[in-house]
């Protein structure tokens, strides 16, 4: 198999450029058509010599990869499903709300982390994702060009893929890339605290955590990494964290009725965010076959959201999209595929 | 309801012990010890590097709790820095390795531990530490060799410990999937506790089915891999 040219940083394009006996600049020019002039094949880079565009054409191929399918739900949100490098599938949403179009990649095939309440985790793991393969989610579906948000939020954990996440947000926001503001990408992570310290050092994009109980116990059943990096201590993390003046963190917290929805939760979740800058998401659970939980009703959830900004925290609730054609948050799922 | 628990560490610091054993418990997968006379709670991890160019990765101990050693079980991940590497240790390597920490804890209430290849570990760690009474251990492999501390858990629990192989078979053993034994299986007490540790697909379809026999998923304790 030939290796991918999109997906590779300008370090990379420079280095295999000079590998193959081309100048360094090439790199750059290789950059240019990857990223900034939408190009579908190597001898369309009219700029380089016909040499190099054979000795090119020789070892790489240029890595886009269109979606084998595409699902529209009644609100017109838009899930995609993408082929993988190793034969395997992934989902990729496309949420608009008026002038806005929210992307939401996946980062790997499946995921690891076993949350109760989250369709993929039922498939497990069955891969990660290259960098070329989670740009590509924003440069092969319809809307490209038009993309005003990112967020790192469909299959899988993000910060269990970290160096590859990485590479797509510098593809994404380097001059030499999409040259995309980080404040219009945000990564969603259940707090793998080691690699969200490398996130927040080498990235400058928003950061959401998914809370979803500030109780250590009740965590623990829900999301079995709280027993290796507790809510407690990720939240310690941020704290410690100058996050600046434009650079977000949010909360994630999908309401479970009668589990998460009371107003000991509530103060908790002041007692625990207390001192970090932050929003709230709260999110309507989507039920999940098997899954012993259930959504509360809209006045709970509406109780919650001004229980939580009476104490001064901005929470808000996020409208659920795509629920009939399973792209709403926590339902993307490739399990019938593998 | 307890208050969410206070931490101050920021990262858990790594300290070097001294290898004293490195056995290969079956093709690819190791029992490496080191003496360590820390407190821990059996369940609990640890973090594990050769060195300080890679991150360190979780381990969960494979060692009884009053003893003046350590252990961890790993196999050896073809592509991966850490395991090729540790695979050729030997006793004298200096090893890093971070305080026990974690709370997938073991202790003396009615329980089922239900595990899929290495994910014996922590189990393994609370029937050393005195935790096997009134406890089922059901343990899932590919292969008959994967049965690790076999002939010492099948003296010690016997009708409790139950073997699942899904590609070879023996008379004492269940022929499938831990999930296939789940399945032909009822009569699951739903006030027992039931520990899972393995990779994230068999924890989530284990616990889809103890949830789908009447186990109340607040009985459900899962411990992945990532």
């Amino acid at each position: 198999m030939k290796d991918q040219l999109f997906g590779k940083n300008l370090t990379e394009l420079q280095e295999l450029s000079i590998t193959l006996g081309l100048p360094k600049f090439t790199g750059k020019q290789l950059a240019d058509w990857l990223y900034k002039k939408e190009v579908s094949s190597i001898d369309e880079m009219s700029n380089l010599s016909k040499k190099a565009r054979e000795l090119l054409n020789e070892k790489y191929e240029l890595g886009l990869t269109t979606p084998s399918k595409v699902q529209v739900s009644i609100d017109g949100t838009k899930k995609y499903l993408f082929p993988t490098l190793h034969n395997k599938f992934i989902e990729t949403a496309m949420i608009p709300d008026d002038d806005r179009k929210t992307v939401c990649v996946s980062t790997q095939v499946g995921c690891k982390m076993g949350c109760l309440f989250c369709m993929t985790g039922k498939q497990g793991f069955q891969g990660q994702l290259t960098a070329g393969e989670i740009v590509n989610q924003i440069r092969s579906i319809e809307e490209y060009g038009h993309v005003s948000n990112i967020v790192y939020m469909g299959m899988g954990e993000p910060l269990d893929n970290l160096e590859a996440v990485l590479k797509s947000l510098d593809i994404l926001t380097s001059e030499w890339g999409y040259a995309m503001s980080p404040r219009r990408i945000t990564v969603s992570s259940i707090g793998i605290i080691p690699a969200m310290i490398r996130f927040l050092n080498e990235s400058e994009a928003h950061l959401a955590i998914s809370l979803h109980t500030p109780f250590d116990e009740e965590r623990r059943k829900l999301m079995p990494v709280q027993i290796a990096y507790p809510i407690a201590e990720v939240v310690h993390e941020i704290k410690g964290w100058d996050f600046g003046r434009q650079r977000r963190v949010s909360f994630e917290y999908i309401l479970f009725k009668g589990l998460n929805d009371t107003p000991f939760h509530v103060r908790e979740l002041v007692r625990l965010l207390a001192g970090i800058r932050c929003r709230i998401n709260l999110i309507r659970f989507h039920p999940v076959p098997g899954t012993p939980l259930e959504s509360p009703d809209e006045e709970t959830i509406n109780s919650f959201r001004d229980q939580l900004n009476a104490k001064d925290i901005t929470t808000t609730i996020r409208a659920s999209r795509g629920q009939d054609i399973y792209a709403a948050c926590g339902l993307l799922s490739t399990k019938e595929l593998i | 309801m307890a208050k969410a628990a206070e931490y101050s560490r920021a990262e858990i610091p790594l300290f070097s012990v001294k290898v004293t054993q490195n056995v290969e418990l079956s093709p690819g997968v190791f029992l490496i010890s080191w003496m360590s006379q820390l407190h821990f709670i059996p369940g609990q991890v640890v973090k594990i590097a050769i060195d300080r160019l890679q991150p360190p990765r979780i381990y969960s101990v494979c060692s009884g709790n009053s003893g003046d050693r350590m252990s961890i079980i790993f196999n050896i991940k073809e592509d991966g820095y850490l395991t090729p590497r540790l695979a050729r240790f030997i006793a004298g390597d200096v090893l890093l390795v971070s305080a026990p920490y974690g709370s997938f804890h073991g202790d003396h209430r009615p329980a089922y531990w239900i595990a899929t290849g290495t994910g014996i570990s922590p189990f393994y760690s609370m029937f050393q530490s005195g935790l096997s009474d009134q406890k089922v251990l059901i343990h899932g492999v590919s292969y008959l060799n994967q049965f690790y501390f076999e002939e010492e858990l099948d003296w010690a629990l016997g009708n409790k410990y139950i073997r699942c192989c899904s590609r070879e078979s023996d008379e004492r053993v269940f022929s499938g999937r831990v999930t296939d034994y789940l399945l032909a299986t009822n009569n699951f007490p739903p006030d027992y506790k039931y520990y899972l540790c393995g990779k994230s697909l068999m924890v989530v379809e284990v616990r889809d089915l103890l949830i789908s026999k009447g186990i109340p998923y607040e009985n459900i304790f899962a411990e992945i891999y990532f």
